[in-house]
């Protein structure tokens, strides 16, 4: 067993944990925050994504350790304290860019970072390239790309300040 | 994943310490490839030695008329750095393309050519260009460094701190992936240094990275891609699989080479 | 139109839940106590088990319980189920081997179900199983389909040549007639590719008893809790139906392969008594490839004759089924019923034959994936259809408006009445979508570029809706497949809908919800759908086969009729008037020829109080049951045309553009539907190009992992160009044909058509990747240098 603290959603969080637990495993069986999902075992699905000091990564291919005095983010901490979605949210249902919902908090939390790299206009190849590390099942990626790039759209007009800090 | 016992060393004494001293230990850099094997209990190291807090492997700085790289900087700085666009653009590209984004978010540049996959992209660049392997022990020559698949010339314990690439006058990097890992099925590295030209070539051999020394000689009289027009390596020695035999992965050698000297010329 | 009833792009009441990580999918529910369990899988293709040593596994610490198929015997655990009966053609039933859950002295695939490792933590029952020793008799592998039956080595003693069945449909003679008197014939080797389904979210189950009411609890990923609850009562033999509940709370896609009654959930309710603890199992992405039913894997032998003007005139196939090791839920039914009856496409074809065989092999079990024998059906019938006007030098798009079925309705010789269609009008408007006419220029400039571009049509039909109880009852079937529905309206007018249908990505609690608003005048808001739990709804069949519109929602409709009726005597009451009088319209119960109104929401709080009418003459209350029972399949039928650019340096496609063209009958939600349309697309482009099981000479699994499977990523697709024509389904009141695997049905030939229109031969297979395209496009090169 080992202590890890990290910050979590805004929220200071210390544990004792197996020294082989994930990042993901933490956050869904730890921090009972099951909104993160895993898809596959070989980091290339992108159901798990979630930000670590404000840049998207695979948490289950992070381990729990790694993460000593990081700044975690996860789908359920990106709307804003009053409960009002992130536009990338806001989009994703808007256009339709979901169906089993599996996939989807992955995606929306790679869809934030590619308007964090690359800024709010963006074509359709730069969102379908920049889509390589989650896969969808459902949507054939037609609505997502939509999404994506209306939410990258909203992102720029958005006023509503995000709950933490490192989005 | 097997139980393991964790550390967390701040410098590379500490870090090269406890690799010694402690039984079974692996090294952690970026863990985009480690800990997927481990997920797979492919591997099972007892004690994991996480290079992540270690400040001094980490950044990019040019020296002459060098580029070094620290070994836990990610592909996402590698790619984004303004001094690796400037001075060897085809690197930061190669660094750019590397799996995914956040892949490249984690995963380093010490990582992947200490495991020197042999699909992986690095490894053809370092070839190609001539670079400079730093441990924490010794320096060594790409071309001594890669020894096939999954093999390099580290040492037990030896830690790769530092890679240096010697600024080329024209370099690039042309990567075939394989449709579902997205690794390189094919990947070409072409760098011309001076009179040098040098063809390395990812993704294809049976023992990892190679050098293509008919493509070299056919540069080194005219840098353009026509001096490879219908050339394509020889298939013996390279990977038949489900995505591609080795006759194909021949004719695609021959096809990203020419790709990669038009990228270095500016085609 | 409403702005959320029939025909409303409304946007999905489901979302919010599942945009802010709230959705609530099997491996997010965690009970009490809970422990955790670990198949042990073979790693053989083919063996006998000599001996099981779990001693040391069971000293180790955390472990709770090995179990073994000698345990489930001793229990009397059935074994896993096939519901669809197939004769062979000499009238004798199909040779179906024993399947259970764990295996009892052999084992017949890579991750065949060994034992099972039940220990407090899941690395605990890891760590357990690698010091479970098994004593393998390894035998020689079963692997390839075509020569099964050939081969020397069965699979079950039950089934000779590893022969499942050899079953036909339709005519010979008049097939073999319109042969002999055929002016142009064309012949094909098809093979279609094994496919791994693939749903993002991959299985999970936890099992738990209760031991005060002797009671078990199910949660598992399916797509048909009520099919499961009966599998696993009725014929497994776990617990009688009032002593089991099975719920699939959020399933994360199914795809087909969430239909089936699975070894893993089986064990895990079996055994959560057997440990007194609720029992989980969480499938990883390398378990579901191994033990994921797959779907397709044809090898085929297709011939068609024309006549002198250019008439289809007859259609023969031979196809080899692989069914894998096991017959799973439904396999006997996909290469049958679910494929023959469908080799008529869109045509009218007067003569057609169907022999199968089925083949056992030591693989993993094959059913039912997107489509199920129709993608198989339409690939056959579109890519002969291709080729045979390029070889009478018709333009494809006219060859087939020369051959459409124009007629409704239309009777087949292969079973099926086709109710209702306009084939031509999706044609004309696909062509004109796609730009057809333009699409010479395009070529000569994708030329200049160096690259070879090719466009293909898929004119697809398929058989949805299913199906009539009677007539699937004639062919087979274990069981009817109606569906079921309650409407529960509260007292203060909100609306409860019960249904048997499951909804995993497809939307059911929005369309099923616009259905209510447009009869009842609800708001959608105070309508909430509740589905895929055996203790609030009743019975009901489950969603596949594009059923939940045509066959749910019609029971719905049903018992909205129903309701309406209820409520109109109600009103009756209140109004003080005759029930004859009464006209319900926008959510408002009226008497004619007054101004008098009752809201649906007053009628509702009237029906629970009862002071307005003797409770002895009109029961209180309002709520209403219905089971429909559908009178025919439903006929979507379109055009799907791909377009595409051959990279002939690398072999690399690039689709180009898509245009799809479908008729399904009434729409209740576009947005919805054109999504369904768009991962269908998607899914068929992964077969045609991208996706395949592979399976080496000794039956290891190559291809077990994102890393040598290869799924469809955003950069792989284009954007879909989606258009709509309407024939209502006469065969049901809501005039619903079904959507949901449209795309998968459609996309192969018409893409594997668009690539050998680019390389200019017919030597291209599924999937045609990189490798595969370069090889043909050499080939053509080398062709239009010698030329």
């Amino acid at each position: 067993m080992a202590t890890v603290s990290m910050t979590v959603n805004g929220k200071a969080v210390t544990a004792d944990i197996d020294s082989r637990t994930l990042l993901v495993q933490f956050i869904r069986e730890n921090q009972l925050l099951t909104g993160t999902h895993v898809g596959c075992d070989t980091s290339q699905c992108g159901a798990c994504v979630v930000h670590i000091d404000g840049k998207a990564v695979k948490s289950c291919t992070t381990l729990a350790l790694q993460c000593q005095g990081a700044n975690v983010v996860t789908i359920e901490g990106i709307a804003a304290a009053d409960g009002t979605l992130h536009p990338m949210q806001e989009a994703f249902r808007e256009h339709h860019g979901l169906q089993c919902g599996f996939c989807t908090p992955g995606m929306i939390m790679s869809a934030i970072d590619i308007v964090n790299r690359k800024g709010n206009d963006l074509d359709e190849h730069t969102i379908r390239e920049e889509l390589e590390g989650n896969i969808c099942r459902c949507t054939g990626y037609h609505n997502i790309v939509r999404a994506v790039d209306a939410g990258a759209k909203a992102m720029a007009g958005s006023a509503k300040p995000m709950k933490h800090a490192a989005e | 994943m097997y139980a393991f016992t964790y550390h967390r060393p701040d410098t590379v004494r500490q870090a090269a310490g406890l690799v010694a001293r402690k039984e079974d230990a692996k090294v952690l850099a970026g863990g985009q490839t480690l800990l997927p094997t481990m997920k797979q209990r492919l591997a099972s190291p007892g004690n994991l030695v996480d290079l992540g807090s270690v400040a001094e492997m980490k950044g990019i700085e040019r020296k002459g008329r060098t580029i070094v790289i620290g070994a836990m900087t990610t592909h996402a700085d590698v790619a984004g750095s303004p001094l690796v666009q400037e001075a060897i653009p085809g690197l930061a590209a190669l660094a750019g393309n590397i799996g995914d984004p956040h892949v490249r978010n984690r995963g380093t540049i010490g990582g992947s050519i200490a495991n020197n996959d042999p699909a992986a992209d690095y490894p053809a660049a370092c070839l190609a260009m001539g670079a400079t392997i730093i441990t924490n022990k010794r320096k060594i020559a790409a071309d001594a460094f890669f020894q096939g698949m999954f093999d390099t010339a580290l040492d037990e314990g030896e830690i790769v701190t530092r890679v240096a690439f010697p600024i080329p006058g024209k370099a690039a990097y042309a990567k075939f992936p394989n449709p579902a890992s997205r690794y390189a099925l094919v990947g070409v590295c072409v760098a011309k240094r001076g009179s040098e030209v040098r063809v390395a070539v990812t993704g294809a051999g049976a023992s990892g990275v190679f050098r293509w020394p008919e493509a070299e000689a056919a540069l080194s009289k005219r840098f353009s891609s026509k001096s490879l027009e219908g050339m394509a390596a020889k298939a013996a020695g390279l990977n038949t699989d489900i995505h591609a035999d080795a006759e194909y992965r021949a004719h695609l050698i021959g096809v990203m080479a020419r790709r990669a000297v038009d990228a270095a010329v500016g085609k | 139109m409403s702005a959320t009833g029939i025909g409303a792009s409304v946007r999905r009441k489901e979302d919010h839940r599942f945009i802010t990580g709230s959705g609530r999918y099997t491996d997010d529910i965690n009970r009490p106590g809970q422990a955790h369990a670990y198949f042990l899988r073979s790693p053989h293709a083919h063996a006998t088990i000599k001996k099981i040593d779990a001693s040391k596994a069971l000293a180790m610490p955390g472990v709770l319980a090995v179990l073994t198929g000698d345990d489930l015997a001793a229990d009397k655990i059935g074994g896993l189920i096939c519901g669809w009966m197939i004769h062979n053609k000499d009238g004798s039933p199909m040779r179906a081997g024993g399947h259970p859950a764990l295996a009892q002295g052999k084992v017949r695939y890579v991750g065949d179900h060994v034992a099972v490792i039940i220990a407090d933590t899941l690395a605990q029952a890891r760590d357990a199983s690698e010091a479970v020793v098994v004593d393998y008799g390894v035998l020689p592998a079963v692997v390839d389909t075509a020569t099964a039956m050939k081969s020397k080595t069965v699979v079950h003693d039950v089934a000779p040549n590893n022969s499942v069945y050899n079953w036909h449909l339709g005519n010979k003679d008049d097939t073999e007639k319109a042969f002999k008197a055929a002016k142009h014939v064309v012949k094909m080797n098809i093979v279609n590719n094994r496919l791994a389904p693939n749903p993002m979210e991959p299985r999970a189950a936890i099992g738990l008893y209760d031991k005060a009411e002797d009671h078990y609890t199910l949660y598992t990923t399916s797509q048909n809790p009520h099919v499961a609850r009966l599998v696993l009562s009725a014929f497994i033999g776990i617990a009688p139906e009032n002593k089991l509940r099975v719920v699939a709370p959020d399933v994360g896609g199914g795809f087909g392969s969430k239909i089936f009654i699975y070894a893993e959930e089986t064990v895990c309710v079996w055994a959560s008594k057997k440990v007194g603890r609720p029992v989980k199992w969480n499938s990883d992405r390398t378990e579901a490839f191994l033990s994921d039913a797959h779907g397709r894997d044809h090898v085929t032998e297709a011939q068609m004759a024309i006549d002198e003007n250019g008439k289809i005139t007859g259609l023969r196939v031979h196809t080899i089924a692989n069914l894998g090791a096991y017959l799973s839920t439904f396999s006997s039914s996909v290469p049958t019923y679910l494929y023959a009856p469908l080799l008529s496409g869109q045509y009218n074809i007067p003569a057609i034959y169907a022999e199968v065989d089925a083949v056992y092999t030591t693989t993993a079990p094959v059913d039912a994936y997107r489509g199920a024998g129709r993608p198989e059906a339409t690939f056959v019938v579109e890519r002969l259809v291709e080729v045979a006007a390029r070889q009478l030098g018709i333009d494809p798009a006219k060859f087939r408006q020369m051959n459409y079925i124009t007629k409704f309705p239309h009777q087949t010789p292969v079973i099926m009445m086709y109710d209702a269609g306009n084939y031509n009008a999706s044609m004309k408007k696909a062509l004109e979508a796609a730009d057809y006419k333009g699409f010479g220029k395009r070529r000569k400039e994708a030329e200049k570029r160096g690259k070879l571009r090719g466009i293909g049509f898929s004119s697809y039909i398929e058989a949805c809706g299913i199906a009539p109880s009677a007539a699937v009852g004639s062919l087979g079937a274990g069981v009817g497949l109606w569906e079921s529905a309650e409407v529960r309206v509260n007292p203060i007018g909100t609306v409860e809908i019960l249904t048997g249908s499951h909804s995993h990505g497809q939307g059911h609690e929005t369309t099923f919800a616009q259905l209510v608003c447009e009869r009842l005048g609800v708001p959608l808001e105070s309508v909430s759908i509740i589905h895929g739990d055996t203790d609030k709804v009743q019975m009901g069949m489950g969603t596949y086969g594009s059923r939940s519109g045509a066959v749910g929602m019609s029971a719905i409709s049903k018992a909205l009729d129903k309701v309406i009726a209820k409520g109109k005597k109600v009103a009756a009451y209140v109004l003080e008037a005759s029930e004859k009088d009464i006209d319900f319209k926008d959510g408002k119960f009226s008497v004619k020829g007054t101004d008098k109104t009752l809201d649906f929401g007053a009628c509702a709080l009237q029906a629970y109080i009862a002071h307005k009418f003797n409770g002895q003459d009109l029961e209180p209350g309002l709520k209403e049951g219905a089971f429909y029972d559908p009178t025919n399949f439903t006929f979507p039928a379109g055009v799907h045309i791909a377009e595409v650019e051959v990279d002939p340096d690398t072999g690399v496609t690039r689709v180009v553009n898509w245009t799809a063209v479908d008729d399904f009958g009434v729409v209740i939600n576009p947005m919805i539907v054109e999504g369904q349309v768009h991962g269908g697309i998607a899914q068929g482009i992964g077969q045609a190009m991208l996706e395949g099981v592979v399976y080496d000479k000794e039956g290891q699994l190559v291809t077990a992992s994102y890393m040598d499977y290869c799924m469809p990523r955003a950069d792989d697709l284009p954007s879909f160009t989606v258009g709509m024509t309407v024939t209502a389904c006469p065969s049901n009141p809501l005039g619903i044909k079904g959507c949901g695997e449209a795309g998968a049905i459609a996309a192969p030939p018409a893409l594997i058509n668009a690539i050998t229109d680019a390389v200019g031969h017919e030597d291209v297979a599924m999937p045609a990747t990189p490798k595969v395209v370069w090889r043909a496009a050499q080939k053509a090169l080398k062709k239009m240098a010698a030329e």
